[in-house]
């Protein structure tokens, strides 16, 4: 529980906060990315540089740019003339109050049972190769499908609708 | 490989002397010391290289177009990178008014820092990377998605029609090409089995007779190289991919309204991702710190990585100032219509020749497939060509 | 609570209630605004959350040989992506159709 990880978790829920609570939806869309830049680093810090290294080119270099040209291109640039929160926000907040309180009473309750420090998984790339391609390689060949039908999928939805020959 | 100590000790001199500088402090700061000593040289070498390079650049696109470069400055020209650094120095920084001032400011910072990160992981001779990552090609990649979020940010917080355009062109671009440059790395991360950058130039490190093991001289790395630098052309926004930035197309792209010292890093920004591309591309297909002919491995290894790495910029300069440049929508149905299943079936050839074994009969197969594909895609994408009124999707 | 003093001696606590805020946080953003689009950034950051939780077990877990952890993650990054991407076409469809993206004004289906 050492600086860093306060300064990285302060990153990260700021960020998401930002996110949340900002007017302009590019302030939004970037606060976001900051988030995703500070679970990068958590998880650079939890040992874990696949995933880390992952998150930042797959979050970082292609979801958030997708996210930005979604609001630039449904014109997002423009603030709605009734306001940015919807009619019902107390009861959404509510409701994540206490979905945060369930789960944060979970977590500090759950303490006993709870490893103090365990010594750091000597994991290579090397490995998560072998695996992937050894005991995981049904959920990679569903996500190689995934991806696809996603990709086709998203190309057809957004697609502009041919015109009608004259 | 026998070489003299006194080479050897040529080779390794870099390391020599850190640990020499470093022996100066206490034992518990010295890995802390050498890493920073180092990062130090990585940031002032490359500027300076880069300083280096606008001035030939300069000069060499003024030969091909057959005039004198800039050549008052100096010995023929050679002090002109002193000169505009002064001039970007003292220059009035202009935010325009109704700019996001926050988002202004930051992009071209986190495009420089994003860029400089990508040099930590290259190795620049024996010895010399400066973090030896398990996954360093994923670290790499991944410094480089994260600039373009940056042109983005530059184009966005402009408030500028021209901006926002070269901007919204330029990320289409990088990140249609950046698909084709990741699978053909794959293919060499595919033959050597590791994602380290060192462990992939070690594996090119030997020689039958006097021929290197480079992965350049096999089939599937020839056309893999040439799928690489063509997408690295179009992610470093050069000519003849250089749409968002062109002049007279957009006055100047993504960067219009920065003036001074941030359109200066913008531009050391281009230049450095576009070393870290070329030293990326030299570790992966040309050797890395590996010299070329057996009886050359007396030359330290740090003197043949700059020179690739210069060599493949002397290309990057040559195209800029021969081929002419290329329409928005030619360059995105390039990227998604030709260069993707070509490196997709590069991959495919990659993996024939790893499990048909050695021999004459892998070389002719591959070949023979690689280039039937090649003719055959050219001449699919060539008998599309109608003359006639053409619809341009990106203007509507 | 002797959990709670307990608690913050182990770092796996630590990133366990960054991940539960950051879920709230996320939870909240997809109810309370608006915008199609910050719905579709929640929920990204409730999957980022949930993925911060998957690495912190698989660290602090009984077997990190085993990858389980590690794996989970990286298919969650991957399916969340595709999910980000339809979930950004329909959005861009929805507004050429309606042009809104306010889900608020999106209630035809009602009564």
């Amino acid at each position: 529980m050492n600086l860093v990880f306060y300064l990285l978790a302060a990153l990260t829920i700021g960020g998401g906060l930002a996110a949340v609570l900002l007017k302009h939806l590019v302030h939004c869309a970037l606060a976001t990315t900051v988030a995703f830049a500070g679970l990068a680093m958590l998880f650079l810090q939890l040992d874990a540089q696949f995933a880390g290294f992952a998150q930042i080119l797959v979050y970082i270099g292609a979801v958030a740019i997708l996210i930005v040209f979604a609001i630039l291109l449904t014109r997002g640039s423009e603030l709605p003339k009734d306001g940015v929160f919807s009619r019902s926000w107390f009861v959404g907040l509510v409701i994540a109050a206490g979905v945060f309180a369930v789960l944060g009473w979970a977590v500090l309750e759950s303490m006993r049972a709870l490893p103090q420090q365990t010594a750091v998984p000597a994991v290579t790339v090397h490995d998560i190769g072998i695996a992937l391609v050894g005991r995981y390689v049904l959920p990679l060949e569903i996500v190689a499908l995934l991806l696809t039908a996603a990709t086709i999928g998203a190309v057809i939805v957004a697609m502009h609708e041919k015109e009608r020959p004259r | 490989m026998a070489t003299s100590p006194l080479f050897t000790e040529l080779d390794q001199i870099f390391i020599i002397l850190r640990d020499w500088l470093v022996g100066f402090l206490p034992a518990a700061l010295r890995p802390a010391a050498g890493v920073v000593l180092c990062v130090i040289i990585i940031v002032c070498l490359f500027p300076g290289l880069f300083a280096l390079t606008t001035v030939f650049e300069r000069k060499g696109l003024g030969r091909i177009q057959n005039r004198l470069g800039p050549n008052r400055v100096g010995p023929f020209g050679f002090f002109q990178p002193i000169a505009d650094g002064i001039k970007s120095l003292t220059k009035e920084d202009i935010v325009p008014f109704s700019a996001n001032a926050v988002v202004h400011f930051l992009a071209p910072l986190s495009l420089v820092v994003a860029v400089f990160m990508e040099f930590a992981v290259l190795p620049m001779g024996r010895n010399m990377v400066l973090v030896d990552m398990d996954a360093g090609l994923l670290f790499f990649f991944a410094m480089s998605a994260s600039t373009e979020l940056s042109v983005f940010m530059a184009g966005w917080s402009s408030r500028n029609k021209y901006s926002l355009l070269g901007a919204m062109r330029a990320v289409a671009q990088m990140i249609s090409y950046e698909v084709v440059l990741l699978l053909s790395s794959v293919a060499v991360v595919m033959i050597t089995g590791s994602l380290s950058l060192s462990t992939i130039v070690a594996a090119q490190n030997s020689y039958t007779g006097i021929f290197p093991h480079w992965y350049i001289f096999t089939p599937w790395g020839l056309a893999g190289f040439v799928m690489y630098a063509i997408a690295a052309t179009a992610e470093t926004n050069r000519s003849p991919f250089d749409l968002p930035e062109g002049e007279s197309e957009l006055v100047a792209g993504y960067h219009t309204e920065y003036s001074g010292f941030k359109f200066a890093l913008f531009f050391l920004g281009e230049y450095l991702a576009m070393f870290a591309i070329s030293g990326l591309g030299t570790t992966l297909f040309l050797g890395g710190w590996s010299a070329p002919l057996s009886f050359l491995t007396f030359i330290p290894s740090w003197i043949w990585f700059f020179s690739k790495v210069m060599l493949s910029i002397f290309v990057f300069i040559w195209m800029r100032g021969t081929l002419p440049r290329l329409r928005q929508d030619q360059l995105m149905n390039f990227a998604w219509k030709f260069c993707l299943p070509f490196t997709l079936l590069d991959l495919m050839v990659t993996a024939l020749w790893r499990f048909m074994g050695e021999g004459w009969l892998r070389w002719v197969v591959s070949t023979a497939i690689l280039a039937l594909a090649y003719v055959l895609m050219g001449r699919m994408g060539m008998r599309k060509e109608h003359f006639g009124p053409r619809r341009y999707r990106y203007a509507e | 609570m002797t959990g709670v003093t307990m608690g913050i001696n182990s770092p796996l606590a630590g990133y366990l209630l960054v991940a539960a805020l950051l879920f709230a946080i996320g939870l909240a953003g997809a109810l309370v605004r608006r915008n199609a689009i910050l719905v579709l950034i929640g929920i990204e950051l409730m999957l980022n959350a949930a993925n911060l939780n998957l690495i912190a077990f698989w660290r602090y877990g009984p077997h990190p040989e085993a990858l389980t952890g590690m794996m989970f993650a990286i298919f969650s990054i991957a399916v969340a992506a595709a999910e980000a991407a339809v979930g950004l076409g329909l959005v861009i469809a929805i507004h050429r159709h309606t042009d809104t993206t306010d889900l608020d004004k999106m209630n035809r289906m009602k009564g």
